[in-house]
């Protein structure tokens, strides 16, 4: 096949949809500041206001529990602070539970207010990265303030149960906090259904722009702001409104919305056929996580390619124009590989020569075909320089 | 795609010449009959290398290696080889990661430690030629810098007691060797080399 761009790190982020990139064009001119009285502040806020109608619309919730954040790390942030306040105020519900493949926006920030002396448990996954709900009931207890899971992992793809993870939260008067955003788009997602009291969510990761998110939190849901110094959105998130990100998160939820039972097929066409032509190609491959479509968001795929390490997979992609991303220390700085698949129990080597390919609205069968082309190759040069033989 | 802007490549074009086309690999099925091998580092870390020397009168004369690691750890490795190759036992060991980064026209920070092992690859090999051919090593010990002065411990006596598994925490380091249990003033250092070696030689 002649060379081509393939872009397979939706899961990091996606392009901008050209419906978006078209509607905040048209809306360049509303430049007003939505906080104003006069005519255009007011229009301008029109425009948040239907954005806001469209995430409510999108997530099955009501629009007045829909707040405008920069992304889902801040909405993480967010609700943690809200549980460090209440908890910093005297309340007698001290734990906060996260499971251990959270993001670290969500991670990270737990780990740092453990150093702070927070009380943070984490509840283990199984084999493909799922939350062990056993465990959980076991550790959420009538202490527990939180508990947070995220809906679908980024690395893994895996979808986690968490409607029954609020209902256990909830058994013990605790409330839950989920990180949707690797699952907008790609799978139903209800508030009402998971029973969720807070959904962070980014817009970039479903062809939005990026810098705008939102958390959603119940009416009802303990509140408190992470940004002072404004009285937008209630008070409970500060500063003057990025119009047009907010005007394109809208358009990217009414898209995501319409689109989302073909586009979770088509994603799930090209993950399996990727994965099967691999499978046929490659000798000795391991899947990170489930192929069960009701188990998995669609558009990812995560294998390890033991004897070959991870960067170098990705960079002899990315020079045949193949972009993926990889659970390898080497890319991430550390000496340590990807914390969410070992985790899951994977061996740390194979953690090391990991790959998420993850597919997006603007991928075909041809990229799919293209990969199958370069890959193979790829995979037996390094694995002929590696110290160990397959 | 948009053009204002240049995507530098990850490394640099040296880094990326030898990572597309690495020297003196040792390909499979390959009549090479080393006359030393040595292996360092671990796949769990990430990083492993295994080098083939042939000596003759004293020298490199050829060199085959192997690598399970980043592009950095390729790329090092085989200019490693370049570099080598026609040196004296000596000259050889004395390669230090400095030297293969420069003539990489250097690496990140990051990548600096953890993928630059090359040359301790090729020291082992030196090491097992030298045993496999009953010969004195005047070589072992001589690259040794002193890290805690006032009890006397070098790098490689730390790289020692790692390789062999008799040391794997401060402490044990401490209680084997004495380091930083006077001034303390080497404490960052002691334990800097420490973390390097178990990245290596641990786990």
């Amino acid at each position: 096949m002649d060379r081509r761009y393939v872009y397979l790190d939706n899961n990091g982020t996606t392009r901008m949809a050209d419906e978006v990139r078209a509607f905040i064009h048209e809306n360049e001119s509303l430049y007003g500041n939505a906080s104003s009285m006069h005519t255009l502040g007011r229009q301008a806020a029109a425009g948040i206001e239907w954005a806001r109608s469209e995430i409510a619309k999108l997530i099955d919730g009501d629009p007045s529990s829909v707040y405008f954040t920069s992304g889902a790390t801040e909405s993480n942030n967010t609700v943690l602070s809200i549980f460090r306040d209440r908890i910093d105020s005297g309340d007698s519900r001290k734990k906060i539970v996260i499971s251990t493949v959270e993001h670290p926006a969500t991670i990270e920030t737990a780990k740092y207010l453990a150093g702070k002396g927070y009380i943070i448990d984490y509840c283990p996954v199984d084999g493909i990265g799922r939350l062990d709900l056993e465990t959980l009931k076991r550790i959420v207890t009538d202490e527990t303030a939180l508990v947070s899971v995220m809906t679908g992992n980024n690395e893994s793809g895996t979808i986690q149960p968490v409607k029954e993870a609020a209902a256990i939260a909830h058994s013990h008067g605790a409330y839950f906090h989920t990180d949707a955003t690797q699952a907008i788009g790609k799978i139903p997602v209800s508030v009402k259904d998971i029973g969720a009291d807070y959904l962070s969510l980014s817009g970039h990761k479903f062809y939005g722009p990026k810098g705008v998110g939102v958390l959603y939190a119940r009416k009802g849901a303990p509140l408190s702001p992470f940004i002072h110094g404004g009285h937008q959105e209630h008070g409970m998130r500060a500063g003057t409104y990025n119009n047009q990100a907010v005007y394109g998160i809208g358009k990217a939820a009414e898209l995501a919305r319409l689109n989302l039972t073909e586009e979770h097929d088509k994603l799930w066409q090209m993950r399996e056929a990727l994965r099967k032509g691999i499978e046929e190609r490659i000798p000795d491959v391991v899947v990170n996580g489930s192929n069960d479509e009701n188990l998995c968001l669609p558009g990812t795929l995560n294998m390890s390619f033991p004897s070959a390490e991870g960067e170098s997979i990705l960079l002899y992609l990315d020079l045949e124009g193949i972009e993926v991303s990889t659970g390898s220390a080497c890319a991430t700085g550390s000496l340590e590989p990807s914390y969410v698949l070992l985790a899951a129990g994977l061996d740390v080597e194979l953690a090391h020569g990991s790959i998420r390919f993850s597919f997006g609205r603007y991928n075909t069968m041809e990229d799919v075909d293209y990969v199958l082309e370069k890959l193979p190759p790829i995979i037996e040069k390094v694995r002929s320089m590696s110290t160990r033989k397959v | 795609m948009a053009d204002s802007f240049m995507a530098q490549w990850v490394y640099t074009d040296t880094v990326k010449d030898h990572f597309i086309n690495p020297r003196n690999l040792w390909k499979e099925g390959e009549a090479f009959e080393a006359d030393g091998v040595g292996e360092v580092g671990s796949l769990a870390c990430g990083d492993q290398m295994r080098v083939g020397i042939k000596v003759k009168d004293g020298r490199i004369s050829d060199l085959r290696w192997l690598t399970y690691g980043c592009a950095s750890a390729i790329a090092s490795t085989s200019m490693m080889s370049e570099m080598a190759k026609g040196m004296t036992l000596e000259e050889a060991y004395h390669l230090t990661p400095s030297m293969i980064t420069d003539a990489l026209g250097g690496l990140p920070e990051h990548k600096f430690h953890c993928s630059v092992l090359g040359d301790k690859a090729l020291r082992a090999a030196i090491d097992d030629y030298l045993e496999k051919n009953g010969l004195d090593n005047p070589y072992k010990g001589s690259t040794a810098k002193i890290i805690c002065e006032c009890k006397g411990v070098t790098d490689q006596m730390i790289e020692e007691l790692v390789k062999t598994g008799k040391v794997s925490t401060f402490e044990e380091l401490q209680n084997e060797t004495g380091a930083s249990t006077a001034c303390g003033k080497c404490r960052d250092r002691i334990l800097e080399e420490l973390n390097e070696c178990l990245h290596i030689y641990g786990k």
